[in-house]
């Protein structure tokens, strides 16, 4: 790191320098690559205008497609978030090198990196060319990501598990499945309901894509419309798409105060009587950091 | 999961230790019932052909069959160009995105912008980001710039900014007061206080944070090319429409490999700034 030099403590080190001027060296040269050039940009301006101008004000005019379209966005969703979990659960834990011999979990681990390197997209291309058009496609897609996102996760918490509470648990003569789960799944249970809540935020954002390449959802409804040239529907399906997620995130955090903050009825009816009586009671804490994105 | 209530039962003496109180119990049976209610919904609704469940096996054996032998000699005329293309485009994203993000992050900060009103203007804007996914950035920037490189940059950089502008933001949230008033003290500007004060304490989260998204961007920005915004997902989409399987399979192994490598140089990256 930095070595504070004289009396000029901040002073960028030569080596920070140096990094800064290949990374403009490095932009100006990919930028000629890609041929991107001011005139471009210009004329991109101009049509930018013209394309504002048709997406506003957003139709909602066909709210029968739109909603169609959104549902199925919905239920693969949710689907798709049921499988991988159900399906994640049993290949992380056999990809936790403290709990399974290398034998084992080396062949979970490659399954689970295997999942996670191909972009969903990909993914549902290839599921669309297996089972044809349609939701399952999506669904079975969402459902490889959500394999590697949460098997990846839930591998990691598992190993960073003590194992005081495993082996008292086995010294009582339990069997595996019973170490497993008086063990091992209450040290974990809170970051899963992290990782879970995440993931089926992470699936209603990629619910609304895979239907571009045909794998069903609101996208199939979005790319039509895009290439229609309908951009004032597209925009009506943009809004509620942001509307939608956002609500999701809000879900998503009333869930995860519920299980890890151990929200209650009775704490938010004591909140309700607090208030009404002008007591500034704790407020239930609502929002916890995302553990990771994307 | 410390909320340890005791009650005496009717009988009298010997106390019943609960985990959780009634309240705390019935919200999460509510919420179980919610998930079983969504489940039930969902199967009903989605509309899934027995038939193409059935042959699934036997069509993705088919699949795997056509894709192989790869057909490798295409790499050098047909992927090898399209695959740096898509790491210029990523790289170049992820800068242009920081750009854009780190004003964004900073509005967003609760304690840098004291103004409740700024805070969720930023968050919205963040949230917005986010929401849209990049394919559909990309079709936006199409629709602008005409298909190809530029618009794919643009879509990557403009998803990104929700992405980073969120964690900067959170990273400044969770700077210390100490280093904050000190240099204010002193009677610097906005901009040293930042520099001096902020900048030192976030500089680790920052770096962490660039590097996880180039690794995501290089994932993303490998599927741009299906809507025509440039890089390798173009022969990918070729291959597809002409049913070349071969090249399909080639054109996968390589962005396999290039997320690979992406991982090991950032887990390397990692390693050496932070």
């Amino acid at each position: 790191m930095t070595q504070p030099r004289g009396n000029r403590p901040f002073a960028m080190s030569g080596r920070a320098k140096a990094g800064l001027v290949l990374l403009v060296v490095y932009t100006i040269y990919a930028a000629a690559q890609l041929d991107f050039s001011w005139a471009r940009f210009e004329t991109g301006m101009g049509h930018a205008s013209t394309f504002l101008a048709r997406m506003f004000p957003p139709n909602f005019e066909k709210p029968a497609t739109l909603w169609k379209g959104i549902a199925e966005s919905l239920e693969i969703a949710a689907l798709a978030s049921v499988l991988g979990i159900l399906l994640a659960l049993p290949i992380g834990l056999l990809g936790a090198r403290n709990m399974m011999p290398a034998w084992v979990s080396w062949p979970a681990r490659s399954l689970v990196a295997l999942c996670r390197a191909l972009h969903p997209v990909i993914v549902a291309i290839l599921f669309v060319k297996a089972v044809g058009f349609g939701a399952l496609a999506g669904i079975l897609a969402l459902t490889v990501a959500s394999i590697g996102f949460i098997g990846k996760l839930f591998t990691e918490a598992i190993e960073e598990i003590s194992l005081k509470q495993v082996e008292a648990v086995r010294a009582t003569g339990a069997s595996f499945a019973n170490v497993i789960i008086f063990g091992v799944l209450p040290q974990v249970f809170a970051r899963f309901i992290g990782f879970a809540t995440y993931q089926f935020d992470s699936n209603l954002r990629n619910s609304t894509m895979v239907g571009i390449v045909g794998a069903g959802g609101v996208g199939g409804t979005l790319f039509s419309a895009f290439q229609r040239f309908d951009y004032d529907f597209v925009s009506a399906i943009l809004l509620t798409l942001i509307a939608i997620i956002m609500l999701g995130e809000i879900i998503a955090s009333f869930v995860r105060a519920v299980f890890l903050d151990n929200l209650g009825f009775d704490r938010i009816l004591q909140g309700r009587f607090a208030g009404a009586r002008g007591i500034s009671a704790g407020k239930p804490k609502v929002a916890r950091k995302a553990e990771v994105d994307e | 999961m410390n909320a340890h209530t005791s009650t005496l039962n009717p009988a009298g003496s010997p106390r019943v230790w609960q985990r959780y109180s009634m309240g705390q119990r019935l919200l999460r049976f509510a919420l179980y019932l919610l998930v079983v209610a969504a489940i039930v919904q969902a199967i009903r609704g989605v509309e899934v052909i027995p038939e193409f469940l059935y042959d699934a096996p036997e069509q993705m054996a088919d699949l795997f069959r056509r894709m192989w032998p790869i057909d490798w000699a295409y790499y050098p005329g047909g992927v090898h160009n399209a695959l740096i293309e898509t790491l210029h485009i990523a790289t170049l994203g992820t800068i242009l995105s920081v750009f854009m993000a780190v004003p964004v992050g900073l509005l967003a900060a609760n304690n840098l912008t004291p103004s409740k009103t700024i805070n969720m203007l930023a968050r919205l804007i963040l949230v917005s980001s986010r929401s849209v996914n990049s394919l559909v950035w990309a079709l936006l920037f199409i629709a602008i710039f005409g298909p190809g490189a530029l618009a794919g940059t643009l879509a990557i950089a403009f998803r990104s900014i929700g992405f980073v502008g969120k964690l900067v933001g959170e990273a400044i949230e969770e700077a210390q007061r100490g280093p904050i008033e000190a240099v204010t003290a002193t009677g610097a500007s906005k901009a040293s206080v930042l520099w001096y004060a902020y900048w030192p304490q976030i500089r680790p989260a920052f770096w962490s944070i660039v590097l996880l998204r180039w690794d995501i961007n290089v994932r993303e920005s490998a599927v741009l090319g299906l809507v025509g915004a440039g890089g390798i997902g173009m022969a990918l989409d070729t291959a597809l429409n002409l049913f070349q399987w071969d090249r399909v399979a080639l054109v996968l192994a390589a962005i396999f490999v290039v997320v690979v490598l992406a991982e090991i140089i950032i887990t390397q990256a990692r390693k050496r700034i932070l």
